[in-house]
C-alpha cells in the first residue's frame, strides 16, 4: 500500500512541471530537515511517511537530475516489450535483478499493463510507460514517460509529451509475466525499506521477508545485515535469513538455518520449526537440529514471560504503590479512612485530561509537553480538593474513623456524579504523549513499556519524596510530632490544626498524581477511583498503620502477587485469593506488616 | 414490655400487616385502595427493613461496621432465585428443563449444586444455612485475630467486590451479569398474581415482625448488654474476662441470616437478582439506611429503609442524575448533623422536653444510647 501511495504522489510532482522544481541541494537539505522532524512521529505514522518520501526522493530525484539507463540495461528495458513472452520475463527478471530502483516504475507498470512502445525516428520503436488518459474529441491522449525512472517525456518546447494511444503498441503481460514481477517487485519495496532510516520499519521489512521466505531477497538481506548497526534491526534480518535457508535446497543449509534460529532464540519462526520438525520427509540432521532449537527457544519464551510478568506486577505495583502512599500517609499518620480516595485520583486523571485540551487548542505546537504541567496541576488541583475536604469536614471527625469512612464515601460518591455530569458518563481521551509511547527492547522478545517505566520510576521518586519530607525536614518533624502526640505538639507550639490540614492535602495531592499517571495506562472515566481504592486499602491494611516502608512492600507484594496469579486462574479469581491471602496474613500479623511497637491496647 | 410500648408496636404491625394488604384487597376504583404496584415496592421495602435490622444490630449495637451484608443477602436471594428457576421448568423460553441462561452458555446438564434446590426444604434451609456458615468462617477468621474497626470495614469491603466479581462470572454457572429473572411460580402459585404478591407481601410483614422480636429479645438480653459493651469499649469488655470475638461471630451471624432472609423475600417480589445487588455501593448503602434511620434503636432502621428507599425510587424516576448526589449528602449530613438518625434525634427531642423542668439532668445522654456504665455490670455477672 506505501507504495502505491507514494507512486501517486511521485505522479503529482513529476507531471506539474509548471512549478519549477527546486534545485536539488535545497531539495535535499528539506528532506533532510524533514527526516530529523521524523524522529517526532508515532512509530505507524513515521512508517507511511517514510514510505511516502522515499518515494518521493525517487521522483523529484528524476525531475531533478536527468537519469539515463545504464547501457547494460537498455537491452533489459527493450526487451521486455518483446513479443515473446519468454524474452520479455526474461528480461524482467534481468531487470529485477538487477538492483537498480529506477527499473521499479517500469516493472510495476508491466504488472499494470501501462507499458508501450512508441516508434522513434530510425524505424525503431522505444518502451515508454503512459500516464492517465485523457480524452479529447474521439482521441485518447495520454502523457509519456520513459521507461527508466519514469521520468515525463518533453517535447521540444519542454511541455510534457501527450500521444494518442493508437499510435502506440501495446505491451500485453501474460500471467506468467505477472507471476514473476510480483516478487520481483516485492524485493524492491523490502529492499528500500531495507534501507530505510527507521528502524522500526526496517524490522517490519526484515521480518515480512523472512515470513514470505522467497530465496530472491537473501543478497539483499545480506548486504542489509554487513550495514546494519542496530543490534534489534540485525537481530530481525539474521532471523529473516535463517527462516528463508530453512527453506534451502541443502540440506546442510537447511540445518545451520535451523540452528541458527535456535541460537536466534527466535520466537517468530516457532511455527516454521513446527512445520519441520513434523514434516517427515526431513533428513535426521535437520529434524534433531529443528528439535534442539525448538527445545533452545521454548525454553526462553519461559524465561521472557517470567521476566515479563515480573515487569508487569511491578508497574501494577507501582500504581497500588503511588495510590497507596497518599492513602498511607492520610490513614496512617491521621487515622482518617479516605475513602474519596479514589475520587480525589480521579479529579487528577480529569486535571490532566483538561491540561491535555488546553494544550490542543492553545499551544498544539507544543502537545507532547502537556503531561509534564498536567504532573503538578493534578496533584495541585487534588491538593487543593483534599485541602478543602479537611478543612470542610473531616477535621469534626478525628477520632471516629467509621464516622469518616462514611462521610469520605458520601463525598466520593458527590465528586463521582459531579464529574459524570461536568465531563459525561463516558470515558474521555487521554492521548499519551509521543515520547511515552513505544519502548526499549532490553532482550530477544522483550520490550518495556516507556509509559510502565515512567510510572515506576515516579512511583521511585514520590516514595524518595515522601521519605526525605517525612523524616528530613522541620514539615516532617512536625508532621511526625502532631501524629505521635498532638497535645504535646500544639503545647510546643506546633500549630497542629494546619498541620493536619497539610499532611491531607499532601495525601490528597499524591492521590492527583496516581491519577495523572493512570492516564497513561487505563481508561479515565467517573468510576476510575472504584476500581483501584479496594486494592490499595487492602495494601495499606497489609502494610501496618503509620509506616511507609509497611505500604511499599505490601504494594509490591499484592500487585505482584496479582501478576503471578493472573494468568493460570484469572483475574477474578486472582482477586479472591488474594483476599484470602490477605485475611491469612492477618491472622499471622493483625497489625500489619510493621506494626508499631508498644504497648498500646487500642490500636 | 410496657403497655404503651406494646400498645403501639402491636399498632404498627397490624397497620403494615394488616390494613396495607387489606387495603389492596379493596375492589378496585375505590378510593383507599392501594395500587398492586405500590404494595410490592412496600414489600420491597419491608424485606430491606429486614436486612437494615440485622445491620443495625451489629453496627449500631455491637459498633462493627460491616460494608459487605450485600454478599449476605445476595446469598439468600440466590438460593431463592435458584429454586423459583427450577420451578420455571419446561415453561422457560427455550422450553428447556435447564434455566435459559444454560442453554445460552452451552451447559450440558445441570451443575451438582442446583439439583437440591429442587426442594423447597432445602431452599428455605439454604437461605438461613449459606450465609449463616459464610459469615461464620469469615467472622470467625477475622475476629479471632482481633481485626477491628476499619480494618474490619475494608475486609468486608473486599468480600463484597469479591463475591462481586464471583458472581458476574458465567463459569459460575449462576448467570453471569444477568443474574437470575424471568421466575414464573412460587411454591406452585403464579408470580405474576395479584393475590400471590399480597401473600409475599405478608409473608414479608410478618417476618420483619418477628425479626423485630428477635433482635429486641437479643438485644434486651445479656449478650445484648455485652454486645453494646463491646461497642463502647472493647478492651474493658476483654479485660472482664469476656471474648469479644465470640460475641462478635454470634452477632455477625445474626446479622448475615437476617439478610439472607431478606434477601429470599426480595426475589419473588421484585423477579429478579443481580451481581449488582450485593457488590460494594449496595452493600454500602444498606448502610445509610441504618444511619438515616437511626442506628442502636429498633425502629430506626425499619423507618430508614423505608424512607431512604421510597425517596429513591422517587428520584431515580424524575431526576436520574439527582440521586446519587443525594445519597452522598446523606453520609455527610447524617454523619455531621444527625448522627443518632431520624429517630435517634426525635428521641432525644422527646427526652428533653419530658425532662426539661429538670436542670442538670443530662437527658439527651440517657435517651441516646444504652449507657455501658449502667448496665454492664451487673449483666456481666449474670452471664458468667
Amino acid at each position: 500500500m506505501l507504495r502505491w501511495r507514494g507512486r501517486r504522489d511521485a505522479q503529482r510532482t513529476a507531471s506539474t512541471p509548471r512549478v519549477a522544481p527546486p534545485s536539488p541541494p535545497r531539495l535535499w537539505a528539506l528532506l533532510a530537515a524533514l527526516l530529523a522532524r521524523l524522529s517526532e512521529f508515532a512509530p505507524v505514522a513515521r512508517a507511511v511517511i517514510v514510505g511516502v518520501l522515499m518515494v518521493l526522493v525517487g521522483g523529484l530525484g528524476t525531475v531533478a537530475v536527468a537519469a539515463v539507463a545504464p547501457p547494460e540495461l537498455i537491452k533489459h528495458i527493450a526487451d521486455v516489450a518483446s513479443a515473446d513472452g519468454a524474452v520479455q520475463e526474461a528480461a524482467a527478471v534481468a531487470l529485477g535483478k538487477s538492483g537498480d530502483r529506477k527499473v521499479l516504475p517500469l516493472l510495476e507498470a508491466l504488472r499494470e499493463g501501462s507499458v508501450y512502445t512508441r516508434p522513434v525516428p530510425g524505424g525503431r520503436s522505444e518502451t515508454v510507460i503512459v500516464g492517465d488518459k485523457v480524452s479529447e474529441g474521439d482521441k485518447t491522449l495520454v502523457p509519456l514517460f520513459s521507461a527508466y525512472g519514469r521520468e515525463p517525456i518533453t517535447g521540444s518546447d519542454g511541455k510534457p509529451v501527450l500521444a494518442d494511444l493508437s499510435t502506440l503498441g501495446e505491451v500485453s503481460a501474460g500471467r506468467s509475466l505477472r507471476l514473476a514481477l510480483r516478487p520481483l517487485i516485492d524485493a524492491f519495496s523490502g529492499q528500500s525499506q531495507l534501507g530505510n532510516p527507521d528502524m522500526n520499519v526496517r524490522k517490519a521489512a526484515a521480518i515480512k521477508m523472512g515470513n514470505t521466505g522467497d530465496p530472491s531477497a537473501l543478497p539483499a538481506l545480506g548486504e542489509a545485515l554487513q550495514k546494519e548497526r542496530d543490534p534489534w534491526v540485525r537481530h530481525d534480518i539474521d532471523e529473516a535469513i535463517a527462516l528463508i535457508n530453512s527453506r534451502a535446497a541443502d540440506e546442510s543449509v537447511r540445518a545451520a538455518a535451523v540452528a541458527r534460529l535456535g541460537d536466534l532464540r527466535s520466537i517468530n519462526a516457532l511455527d516454521r520449526l513446527h512445520d519441520l520438525a513434523s514434516d517427515g520427509a526431513q533428513p535426521r540432521a535437520v529434524r534433531n537440529a529443528t528439535l534442539a532449537s525448538i527445545k533452545r527457544i521454548e525454553r526462553w519464551a519461559l524465561v521472557t514471560s517470567a521476566i515479563e510478568t515480573i515487569f508487569q506486577g511491578l508497574s501494577l505495583s507501582s500504581i497500588l504503590l503511588l495510590m497507596a502512599l497518599g492513602l498511607a500517609i492520610v490513614f496512617g499518620l491521621m487515622g482518617v479512612i479516605n475513602m474519596a480516595h479514589g475520587e480525589l485520583m480521579a479529579l487528577g486523571a480529569y486535571a490532566t485530561f483538561v491540561v491535555q485540551n488546553w494544550f490542543a487548542a492553545r499551544l498544539p505546537g507544543s502537545f507532547d509537553y502537556y503531561f509534564l504541567v498536567a504532573l503538578p496541576f493534578s496533584f495541585l488541583v487534588a491538593g487543593a480538593a483534599g485541602f478543602l475536604l479537611e478543612r470542610g469536614v473531616i477535621r469534626f471527625l478525628y477520632g471516629r474513623p467509621l464516622e469518616t469512612l462514611l462521610l469520605t464515601w458520601g463525598v466520593s460518591l458527590m465528586i463521582q456524579q459531579g464529574l459524570r455530569l461536568w465531563f459525561g458518563a463516558a470515558n474521555v481521551d487521554v492521548t499519551s504523549p509521543r515520547w511515552l509511547s513505544g519502548g526499549i527492547p532490553v532482550m530477544v522478545g522483550v520490550q518495556l513499556p516507556y509509559n510502565r517505566l515512567f510510572i515506576i520510576g515516579l512511583a521511585a521518586i514520590c516514595v524518595s519524596a515522601m521519605y526525605f519530607l517525612l523524616f528530613r525536614t522541620d514539615a516532617g518533624l512536625r508532621i511526625r510530632a502532631v501524629t505521635q502526640n498532638r497535645g504535646m505538639a500544639a503545647c510546643l507550639g506546633v500549630r497542629a490544626r494546619w498541620v493536619d490540614a497539610g499532611t491531607f492535602a499532601l495525601g490528597a495531592g499524591l492521590a492527583g498524581l496516581a491519577g495523572c499517571a493512570l492516564t497513561q495506562i487505563g481508561n479515565v472515566g467517573p468510576e476510575l477511583g472504584q476500581n483501584y481504592i479496594v486494592d490499595s486499602f487492602m495494601v495499606v491494611v497489609t502494610g501496618g498503620v503509620g509506616k511507609l516502608a509497611g505500604s511499599i512492600l505490601a504494594a509490591i507484594g499484592i500487585g505482584g502477587l496479582n501478576k503471578i496469579i493472573e494468568p493460570s486462574m484469572g483475574a477474578v479469581f486472582g482477586k479472591v485469593l488474594i483476599l484470602v491471602f490477605v485475611i491469612l496474613f492477618i491472622q499471622r500479623r493483625p497489625s500489619g506488616l510493621f506494626a508499631a511497637k508498644g504497648r498500646y491496647a487500642d490500636a | 414490655m410496657p403497655t404503651r410500648e406494646r400498645a403501639l408496636l402491636l399498632g404498627f404491625a397490624a397497620l403494615i400487616a394488616v390494613v396495607l394488604p387489606a387495603l389492596n384487597a379493596l375492589p378496585a376504583g375505590s378510593p383507599l385502595r392501594i395500587a398492586d404496584f405500590t404494595l410490592n415496592l412496600f414489600g420491597k421495602f419491608l424485606a430491606y427493613a429486614i436486612l437494615a435490622l440485622g445491620i443495625d444490630l451489629i453496627w449500631g449495637y455491637t459498633g462493627v461496621l460491616s460494608l459487605g451484608h450485600g454478599v449476605f443477602f445476595g446469598l439468600g436471594a440466590y438460593a431463592m432465585g435458584m429454586h423459583l428457576m427450577l420451578e420455571i421448568g419446561t415453561k422457560s423460553v427455550y422450553g428447556n428443563v435447564l434455566p435459559d441462561f444454560m442453554v445460552w452458555n452451552r451447559v450440558a446438564e445441570l451443575p451438582l449444586f442446583w439439583k437440591p434446590f429442587y426442594s423447597v426444604a432445602f431452599t428455605l434451609v439454604a437461605v438461613l444455612v449459606v450465609p449463616a456458615v459464610v459469615a461464620f468462617v469469615f467472622g470467625y477468621l477475622t475476629f479471632r485475630s482481633r481485626i477491628r474497626g476499619v480494618y474490619f470495614s475494608i475486609i468486608t469491603q473486599a468480600l463484597a467486590l469479591c463475591a462481586w466479581l464471583m458472581f458476574n462470572r458465567n463459569t459460575m454457572n449462576l448467570g453471569g451479569t444477568n443474574g437470575l429473572s424471568g421466575f414464573k411460580t412460587i411454591f406452585g402459585f403464579t408470580l405474576n398474581d395479584a393475590r400471590t404478591q399480597r401473600g409475599l407481601y405478608v409473608a414479608t410483614a410478618l417476618t420483619l415482625c418477628l425479626a423485630y422480636l428477635l433482635c429486641r429479645w437479643i438485644t434486651r438480653s445479656p449478650v445484648g448488654k455485652v454486645l453494646v459493651a463491646i461497642r463502647d469499649s472493647e478492651n474493658r469488655v476483654l479485660f472482664s474476662g469476656y471474648s469479644p470475638a465470640a460475641f462478635k461471630v454470634f452477632v455477625f451471624v445474626v446479622s448475615a441470616v437476617l439478610a439472607g432472609v431478606a434477601g429470599a423475600l426480595y426475589v419473588p417480589q421484585v423477579g429478579i437478582i443481580t451481581p449488582a445487588k450485593i457488590g460494594v455501593l449496595p452493600s454500602i448503602e444498606m448502610i445509610i439506611w441504618v444511619a438515616v434511620g437511626g442506628r442502636g434503636t429498633l425502629l430506626g432502621p425499619i423507618v430508614g429503609a423505608f424512607g431512604v428507599n421510597w425517596l429513591q425510587s422517587i428520584l431515580t424516576t424524575s431526576y436520574p442524575d439527582l440521586w446519587l448526589l443525594v445519597l452522598g449528602g446523606m453520609f455527610v449530613g447524617v454523619v455531621l448533623f444527625f448522627p443518632d438518625g431520624v429517630v435517634g434525634t426525635i428521641l432525644k427531642l422527646i427526652a428533653r422536653f419530658a425532662s426539661a423542668p429538670q436542670p442538670g439532668a443530662r437527658a439527651a445522654d440517657v435517651a441516646a444510647a444504652d449507657q455501658p456504665t449502667k448496665t454492664s455490670e451487673p449483666v456481666g455477672i449474670k452471664a458468667r
